[in-house]
């Protein structure tokens, strides 16, 4: 065998069993634990936002608005929205699995800035801090958006305080993504060149320019609404003199991008997990890795794509709309070549790779409705509708949510050095799926029959597609606490693996041990391959169906 | 903790555990430096860019509004600045060649140009505060005289649809909100600026404690070299505002 298999001593001391205090927790600079302050905080904030959404989907089983005032159902979805995209959507894959897998992917003892790394996490707990404030204290209502003037003028909610918070958690994705793009330059092992990065790390590059290119133009605009609300300085408020339409350009010059730091390091992930259980190299490593350089620099010029209706020339609006066709392009790059990978490879369906047919189902309907979106005529009619809400949880938690599954699956044994139980996790993830379609697809139909998003009350007609919407999104709740719940029980009970249960490629599996000792590798690996080169490997002919077998005789 | 580090003998005190060795920690601290310096004009692009659009917007106001600024304390801090770039150079130089006396004065004299800087802000501030020139509630234009013309700015004449500025020549009566957007804005701007340099001038301190210390030489200074580059780009971003605010349209008319 041709495998390299680190010898795993039962005594021996790894990252996690290196310190039990707290302080070797909260003042840790290994970036794997740090991987597990985010895990944990982004599962906390995940919970605390599907809790706004469960009280909002109750709120929309019946046409009137009987449960919530309106004023109140405008909080719920603001703090929804605020608590999923900046402090779970974001961070969730760069900040945990980034954090755990890029050191390890490059073959370095930690990242760059290992300090910086932790002082970024509790930049981000800090934010959280001011936003749970918020909400106890009464909440915003603003939308997420934060659209001006209502946000600096008329909303007497506590704007100030949430928008400090995210103003604060900007710097922690600067940090983040500061911190891996000059790892990714600068701690890759003898060997490693560009071209043998697996493609997760590229993700995580593109990533992190975005995040280091847009994030302090969302900084400062944010600031800028903030000092106007307390000074009323109008730079904004028409009322005073200042431009809404400025504020609209400065926040989606940010916000559209974000939808790739959003989705970009869920598409790494997908990566890694289809050619691992297709048993083939990837189909097109340059493509997909250049698609990446393509989403960059794409992202950050089709922003107006959100403005269509705010009041932009009929020119702008023309070109934003081809340019957003673009970027179609390299989504679809990908999505052709996994599809492609699979083809004819030896594909077995264990739990991550479910995950990622998920994804490729979903992400696919999400992409195409953004599609329906980019066309002028079509945005118009469907602006502001249950269709865009759609649109962006199929691609938001459709695809995001989704890869983050396959990924945290998958790498679950070499953080933990546990199996997590396949067949309970299977039938999670079937909820999830089921219950995700049973939510958002009968929103697309509403959109489209014209109810509009963001109001707590709606005509009768619209009831039965409504009850479905709360339906699903009891089962989708469902369905992650499952996950939740056997992935803690797997910590205490799981089998035990070895340092590479799937067989995969890449130096986390083939050079460190599950866990990883705290230093990752006991020597600098040099790389001498390219990555994904299953072909190279004996175990390709017998590699078992279901992995957990194996995992259970092993245990 | 264990260490498990191949390299752990005779090591460098300044290299971190998880380099290999000095020359590639200083090239991530190098690389990082300009990553982190992208983000800062990234930051104040945003409001240089909102800066551009009202200016273009409101040019009338604007010119007038500058004309309220003054000159000879923004012309004399730009001074102080270039000046402070060139101690901080020489701060710089002289810990490449290991001159621990020279590296302490320069820094030190960059830290009083920085601070004289600050002290005249301060002044500045204060003026525009006593003169009710801060936007917000208590904004005051109204005694205030266009120094060109002489005449007073008058209250409540603003133009609030936008693009729409007053075309009065003469100047007696001037959108007041449009002013206040480009004190908005000079105070925005200038405030971040300033606080870029209190940020300096606390790691200039941390430098001259280093530096006291005997941690730098010729092999490892890229401290002093970081924090160089990081004064350089807050003196270049004053470059771009002082004509900004203080001078385009002082001679508007
Ligand atoms: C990772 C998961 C999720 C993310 C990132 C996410 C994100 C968002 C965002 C950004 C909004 C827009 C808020 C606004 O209009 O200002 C929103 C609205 C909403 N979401 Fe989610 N969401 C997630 C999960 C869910 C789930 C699981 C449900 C239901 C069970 C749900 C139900 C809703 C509803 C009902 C709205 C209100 C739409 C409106 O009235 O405008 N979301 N979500
Ligand atoms: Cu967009």
């Amino acid at each position: 065998m041709s495998v390299t298999t680190v010898p795993q001593q039962q005594e021996q001391e790894n990252y996690l069993t290196a310190g039990y205090s707290l302080q070797s927790w909260f003042l840790t600079y290994d970036h794997k634990r740090i991987a597990w302050l985010y895990l944990a905080s982004i599962t906390a904030m995940f919970f605390i936002g599907g809790i706004f959404a469960a009280l909002m989907r109750l709120e929309l089983m019946t046409p009137a608005s009987d449960l919530f005032e309106p004023d109140n159902y405008n909080k719920l979805f603001t703090m929804h929205g605020i608590v999923m995209v900046f402090f779970f959507i974001i961070p969730a894959v760069p900040a945990v699995l980034g954090n755990f897998l890029l050191p390890l992917m490059l073959g370095a003892k930690d990242v760059a800035f290992p300090k910086l790394n932790l002082l970024s996490w509790y930049v981000y707990i800090a934010g959280a801090t001011f936003t749970i404030y918020t909400i106890v204290a009464g909440g915003v209502d603003t939308g997420w958006t934060f659209y001006t003037p209502y946000s600096t003028s008329s909303s007497q909610t506590h704007v100030v305080p949430v928008v400090l918070g995210l103003f604060i958690t900007g710097f922690s994705s600067i940090l983040t993504g500061l911190n891996f793009m000059v790892t990714i330059h600068r701690m890759r092992a003898p060997g490693l060149t560009w071209f043998r990065l697996p493609l997760m790390v590229w993700s995580l590059y593109a990533t992190s320019i975005i995040q280091i290119l847009g994030t302090p133009v969302i900084a400062v605009t944010l600031m800028m609404a903030g000092l106007e609300k307390i000074f009323k300085l109008g730079i904004f408020d028409p009322a005073l003199g200042g431009d809404p339409v400025l504020f609209q350009h400065l926040f989606w010059f940010y916000s559209h991008p974000a939808v790739y730091i959003m989705i970009v390091p869920g598409m790494g992930v997908i990566n890694e997990v289809v050619t691992c259980f297709s048993r083939r190299s990837i189909f097109g490593y340059r493509a997909i890795a250049f698609a990446n350089v393509g989403f960059v620099i794409f992202s950050f010029v089709v922003w107006g794509h959100h403005m269509i209706v705010a009041g932009q020339s009929v020119y702008s609006a023309l070109i934003f709309s081809i340019l957003s066709y673009l970027v179609g392009i390299f989504s679809a790059i990908k999505v052709f070549n996994w599809t492609a990978t699979m083809y004819k490879g030896s594909i077995s369906y264990d739990t991550p790779m479910l995950y990622v047919f998920g994804f490729q189902g979903l992400f696919l309907i999400g992409g195409l409705t953004g599609l329906f979106l980019s066309a002028l005529g079509f945005d118009v009619h469907v602006h502001d509708t249950y269709f865009v809400v759609a649109h962006f949880h199929y691609v938001m938690v459709g695809g995001l949510v989704m890869a983050f599954m396959a990924g945290i699956h998958f790498w679950w044994p070499k953080m933990t050095g546990k199996m997590y139980p396949e067949s309970i996790a299977k039938f999670a993830m079937i909820l999830v799926f089921s219950g995700f379609n049973l939510t958002f697809f009968p929103q697309f139909v509403l959109g489209y029959l014209g109810m509009p998003r963001r109001y707590a009350s709606y005509t009768d007609e619209f009831q039965l597609l409504n009850i479905m919407s709360t339906a699903g999104g009891s089962v989708l709740g469902l369905g992650f606490t499952l996950g939740v719940v056997y992935m803690v029980w797997s910590l205490f009970y799981g089998k035990a693996v070895n340092s590479n249960p799937w067989k995969a490629t890449g130096l986390e599996w083939e050079k460190a041990s599950s866990p990883p000792i705290v230093e990752n590798f006991h020597e600098t690996p040099i790389v001498t391959e390219d990555p994904y080169n299953y072909a190279n490997r004996d175990f390709i002919k017998d590699f078992p169906q279901e992995l957990s077998k194996e995992v259970n005789a092993r245990a | 903790m264990p260490v498990h580090s191949d390299h752990a003998a005779g090591h460098h005190p300044a290299l971190a555990h998880h380099f290999q060795d000095l020359d590639q920690q200083k090239d991530t601290t190098w690389l990082a430096m300009w990553v982190f310096l992208a983000t800062e004009i990234m930051f104040f692009g945003g409001l240089f860019l909102a800066y551009v659009i009202y200016r273009s917007t409101y040019p009338d106001a604007f010119a007038i509004a500058s004309n309220a600024l003054d000159v000879k304390m923004g012309l004399g801090n730009t001074f102080v600045l270039i000046i402070s770039s060139f101690t901080m150079a020489m701060s710089v130089y002289s810990a490449q060649v290991g001159k621990k006396t020279n590296l302490i004065a320069f820094l030190i004299l960059t830290l009083i140009l920085g601070g004289t800087f600050l002290g005249v802000k301060y002044f500045e501030y204060k003026d525009k505060f006593e003169h009710g020139l801060v936007p917000g509630r208590h904004f005051d234009f109204a005694s205030h005289h266009d120094p060109k013309t002489g005449a007073a700015i008058e209250h409540g004449a603003s133009s609030s649809s936008h693009g729409e500025s007053s075309h009065s020549e003469t100047g007696d009566k001037k959108p007041l909100r449009e002013i206040q957007i480009f004190f908005s804005l000079y105070f925005a701007m200038t405030g971040l600026h300033a606080f870029h340099m209190i940020i300096g001038a606390g790691l200039l301190i941390w430098l001259i404690g280093l530096s006291a210390k005997n941690t730098f030489s010729k092999e490892y200074n890229s401290p002093v070299e970081l924090v160089g580059l990081y004064w350089h780009f807050v003196d270049i971003v004053w470059i771009f505002l002082f004509p900004l605010l203080y001078l385009i349209g002082r001679h508007h008319h």
